[in-house]
C-alpha cells in the first residue's frame, strides 16, 4: 500500500507539469492580455511591464521559468494586478478563509446528508422516506446562488440574527450563512447518493444471510449495509471536498468571505496570468492527493481490493 | 404432527405491472428429524415458498395461508418471533454462495455472529465454535481460515461456509434452496454428501428446494413436485420415482439425462407460464399432452398424491410423448 501511494505521488508530479502547461497555453491564447485596458497604453510601456513580468520571452521560456520557480522556491510570482500582494501572500491569506467555511461545510453535508440517505433507504415508501427525498429535491433544486440571498433575507434583513457577509477572522456568526449555503446541495447530493447506493446493498444476498441470521434490522443495516453501501459515496466525496475547500466562487462574492474563491475570479476577470496559475495548481495538486485518498478508503473498506 | 406443516400457502407480489402469484395453494410438511424435497423449474415458486417459513419475502411480497411450526403459526409472525426462529431453531442455506457471504467480513466474525446473536456467548467462545464448525463441515485448516475473507474462498468451500453458519445453534430444520446450483457437479456430490451426514450427526430435518431430481434421490424421503406456483404431485420419494402419477413429473423424469443416453438432452416442449395471467385450470395445461376439457377452467383437485384431472397416466407412453429424445 505504501509503494502503491509513492507510486502514485510520483505519477502526480507529470500530471501536474501537463496541468501548468495546458493552462498556461489556454491563458496566452485567449484574446487580450495582462496589458489589455480600455485605455490605450503607449508601446513603450507596454514593452516595460512585459519584461517585467518576463512576457517579453519565448513562450517555453516562460513556462519554464514559472515551474522552475514553483519548484525550485516555491514561489507562485507576483500578481499580476495586485502590486501589494505576491500569489503566494493571496494563497496564504484566502486559503484558510475557504479551508474553514468549506471544511465545516463539508462536515454539516456529511453529517446530515449520509444519516439521512440511510433513514430513507430503510424506510423505502414511508412518511419518512418520502420527506427525506422531498427535502432533498428541494435542496438541490436551490444552488448556493439562489440559497445564498435566501438566506440573507431571512436571517439578516428580517431577523437580523446574523450578519449579511464578511468573515471578522472566521467568527461563529460570520460562518453560519456561508457554511449552510455552500453546503446545501451537497448535502442533497450526498443524501440522495446514499439512499440508491443503500437500497442496492439491501437487495443483496449476504443481506439476506445477515437477517436469515436472525439479526435484527439495526444491525443488519450497520453492521453489513453501511460499509458497501458507502463506497460510492465516497467517490462522491473525495473531489467533492476539494471543490468545497478551495472556495465557491458565489460563496467569497456573495458573503464577501475573502476566500481564494474570490482570488480566483478577479484573476480570470483581470488576466491576473500568475494568480490563475497558482490557484489552479493549488486546486489540481488537492484533487490528485484526495483522488488517492479516496482509493486508500476503498482499499480500507473493501478487503477484495489490494494494491 | 408434523415438525413443519405449509398449508394453503399463497404468495403474491405486486409489481407495476400488476400482482403476480408466485405461490397459489402450497401444501407440505416436513417431519422431525425427515427430509422433504420440493422440486420445479425455475419459476415455479418453491424459492418463495421456503423463504415465506422465514420471513424473508422481498419487501413487496405478500404471503396467506398458514405455516405451522411445532403447531405454532409462524406466518406473518411478529419480527421478534421471526428472530428467534431464524438461525436459531430453523437454519436456511441460499443458492449461490459466492453473493451470500458478505464480502466485507471475515469469515470468522460472520459465523460468530450468528451464535452472539441468540446465545448469551463471548466473541472469542463464539469464535471457537465456528472453528469447531468448520472443521465439522469439513473445511481443512478452520482456524486460519476464520481470519479469512469469502473472496478466499472456492465456491464449494463458501458453501461449506454457509452450511457451517447454519448449523451454529444446531436448528431443527435446515431449508437449503438449491444449495449445488451454482456448484461444479464433483462438488454438487461432496456438498449433498455433507448435508446427509450432518443431518445424521444432529438429528436435524430438511428441506430442499431444487430443480435437480438427480439430487434428490438420495437425500430425501418425501417429495413434492411444483409448477406454476401450484403442487402437481407430491409422495414417498421411492414411489414418485418408480410410479410418477402426473404428466409433469413423467416430463421431469424423463427429461432427466441419463449416463446412458445419446447425449442429447430431452426436454418438455413449451414455455414455462406467464404468472401474472395465471390460467384458472391447471398451469401445466398448456404443455400437457393429456389435456382435455376441464384442465385449463377447472382446477384439479389434490387428491393427496396428485392434482390431475387424467387418469393416471402409462409412464412409459406418455415419457415418450413427452420426451421423444429420451426414449428411443
Amino acid at each position: 500500500m505504501l509503494v502503491y501511494s509513492i507510486k502514485r505521488i510520483l505519477v502526480a508530479i507529470p500530471v501536474l507539469l501537463i496541468l501548468v502547461i495546458v493552462s498556461y497555453l489556454v491563458m496566452v491564447l485567449a484574446p487580450g492580455g495582462p496589458t489589455s485596458s480600455e485605455r490605450t497604453l503607449p508601446a513603450a510601456v507596454i514593452a516595460n511591464i512585459e519584461a517585467r513580468y518576463g512576457l517579453d520571452q519565448p513562450l517555453w521560456k516562460q513556462i519554464y521559468d514559472y515551474v522552475e520557480n514553483v519548484v525550485l522556491r516555491f514561489d507562485f510570482g507576483p500578481s499580476f494586478l495586485r502590486r501589494d500582494l505576491s500569489v503566494n501572500d493571496m494563497i496564504a491569506q484566502g486559503f484558510p478563509v475557504t479551508l474553514t467555511y468549506g471544511a465545516l461545510s463539508f462536515v454539516l453535508a456529511v453529517a446530515v446528508g449520509v444519516p439521512l440517505g440511510v433513514v430513507a433507504a430503510v424506510r423505502q415508501n414511508t412518511w419518512l422516506d418520502y420527506l427525506a427525498v422531498g427535502f432533498s429535491v428541494g435542496a438541490q433544486v436551490l444552488p448556493n446562488f439562489v440559497m445564498a440571498p435566501i438566506l440573507v433575507v431571512i436571517f439578516t434583513v428580517w431577523l437580523g440574527w446574523l450578519p449579511a457577509g464578511g468573515w471578522n477572522g472566521g467568527a461563529p456568526e460570520n460562518l453560519v450563512l456561508p457554511v449552510i449555503a455552500l453546503g446545501t446541495s451537497f448535502m442533497a447530493s450526498i443524501a440522495r447518493l446514499t439512499r440508491s447506493s443503500m437500497l442496492e446493498t439491501m437487495n443483496s444476498g449476504f443481506i439476506r444471510t445477515a437477517r436469515a441470521k436472525g439479526m435484527p434490522m439495526r444491525k443488519v443495516v450497520l453492521r453489513h449495509a453501511l460499509k458497501p453501501a458507502m463506497l460510492p459515496v465516497i467517490s462522491y466525496l473525495g473531489p467533492t471536498f476539494v471543490g468545497m475547500i478551495t472556495g465557491s466562487v458565489v460563496i467569497d462574492y456573495f458573503f464577501s468571505t475573502g476566500g481564494i474563491g474570490g482570488f480566483l475570479v478577479n484573476a480570470a476577470l483581470n488576466r491576473d496570468y500568475s494568480t490563475m496559475m497558482g490557484i489552479t495548481i493549488l486546486i489540481g495538486a488537492l484533487t490528485i492527493l484526495f483522488n488517492l485518498l479516496v482509493d486508500l478508503t476503498y482499499a480500507w473498506i473493501d478487503p477484495r481490493i489490494r494494491y | 404432527m408434523p415438525l413443519l406443516e405449509i398449508d394453503d400457502l399463497a404468495v403474491t407480489f405486486a409489481t407495476p405491472g400488476g400482482d403476480v402469484r408466485a405461490v397459489d395453494g402450497v401444501s407440505l410438511s416436513v417431519d422431525e428429524g425427515g427430509a422433504t424435497a420440493v422440486v420445479g423449474e425455475s419459476g415455479s415458486g418453491k424459492s418463495q415458498t421456503a423463504f415465506s417459513v422465514l420471513g424473508l419475502l422481498a419487501k413487496n411480497g405478500r404471503a396467506t395461508g398458514a405455516v405451522r411450526w411445532d403447531g405454532e403459526d409462524i406466518l406473518n409472525a411478529p419480527d421478534r418471533r421471526l428472530r428467534t426462529l431464524r438461525g436459531e431453531e430453523i437454519g436456511i442455506i441460499f443458492q449461490d454462495p459466492m453473493t451470500s457471504l458478505n464480502p466485507f467480513m471475515r469469515v470468522g466474525s460472520q459465523l460468530a455472529e450468528a451464535l452472539t446473536e441468540h446465545r448469551g456467548v463471548s466473541r472469542r467462545e463464539a469464535e471457537r465454535e465456528a472453528g469447531r464448525m468448520l472443521d465439522a463441515v469439513r473445511i481443512p485448516d478452520a482456524k486460519a481460515r476464520l481470519r479469512q475473507y469469502p473472496h478466499e474462498f472456492s465456491g464449494g468451500m463458501r458453501q461449506r461456509v454457509m452450511i457451517a453458519m447454519a448449523l451454529l445453534n444446531r436448528p431443527r430444520l435446515l431449508i437449503a434452496d438449491e444449495p449445488t446450483t451454482a456448484l461444479d457437479v464433483t462438488v454438487q456430490a461432496q456438498i449433498m454428501e455433507l448435508l446427509a451426514d450432518l443431518r445424521r450427526e444432529f438429528g436435524m430435518a430438511l428441506l430442499l428446494i431444487t430443480h435437480d431430481l438427480g439430487i434428490v434421490a438420495g437425500a430425501c424421503e418425501e417429495t413434492v413436485v411444483m409448477y406454476g406456483g401450484r403442487v402437481m404431485e407430491k409422495g414417498p420419494t421411492a414411489d414418485l420415482f418408480a410410479a410418477p402419477t402426473h404428466p409433469y413429473t413423467v416430463g421431469l423424469l424423463a427429461a432427466v439425462p441419463r449416463i446412458d443416453g445419446d447425449g442429447d438432452l430431452a426436454a418438455i416442449p413449451g414455455d414455462p407460464p406467464d404468472m401474472s395471467r395465471p390460467l384458472p385450470g391447471c398451469p401445466f395445461t398448456p404443455r400437457c399432452p393429456l389435456a382435455h376439457a376441464p384442465c385449463p377452467t377447472v382446477r384439479p383437485p389434490m387428491d393427496g398424491r396428485r392434482a390431475c384431472h387424467a387418469p393416471v397416466p402409462d409412464v412409459r407412453a406418455l415419457a415418450a410423448r413427452l420426451a421423444p429424445e429420451a426414449a428411443e
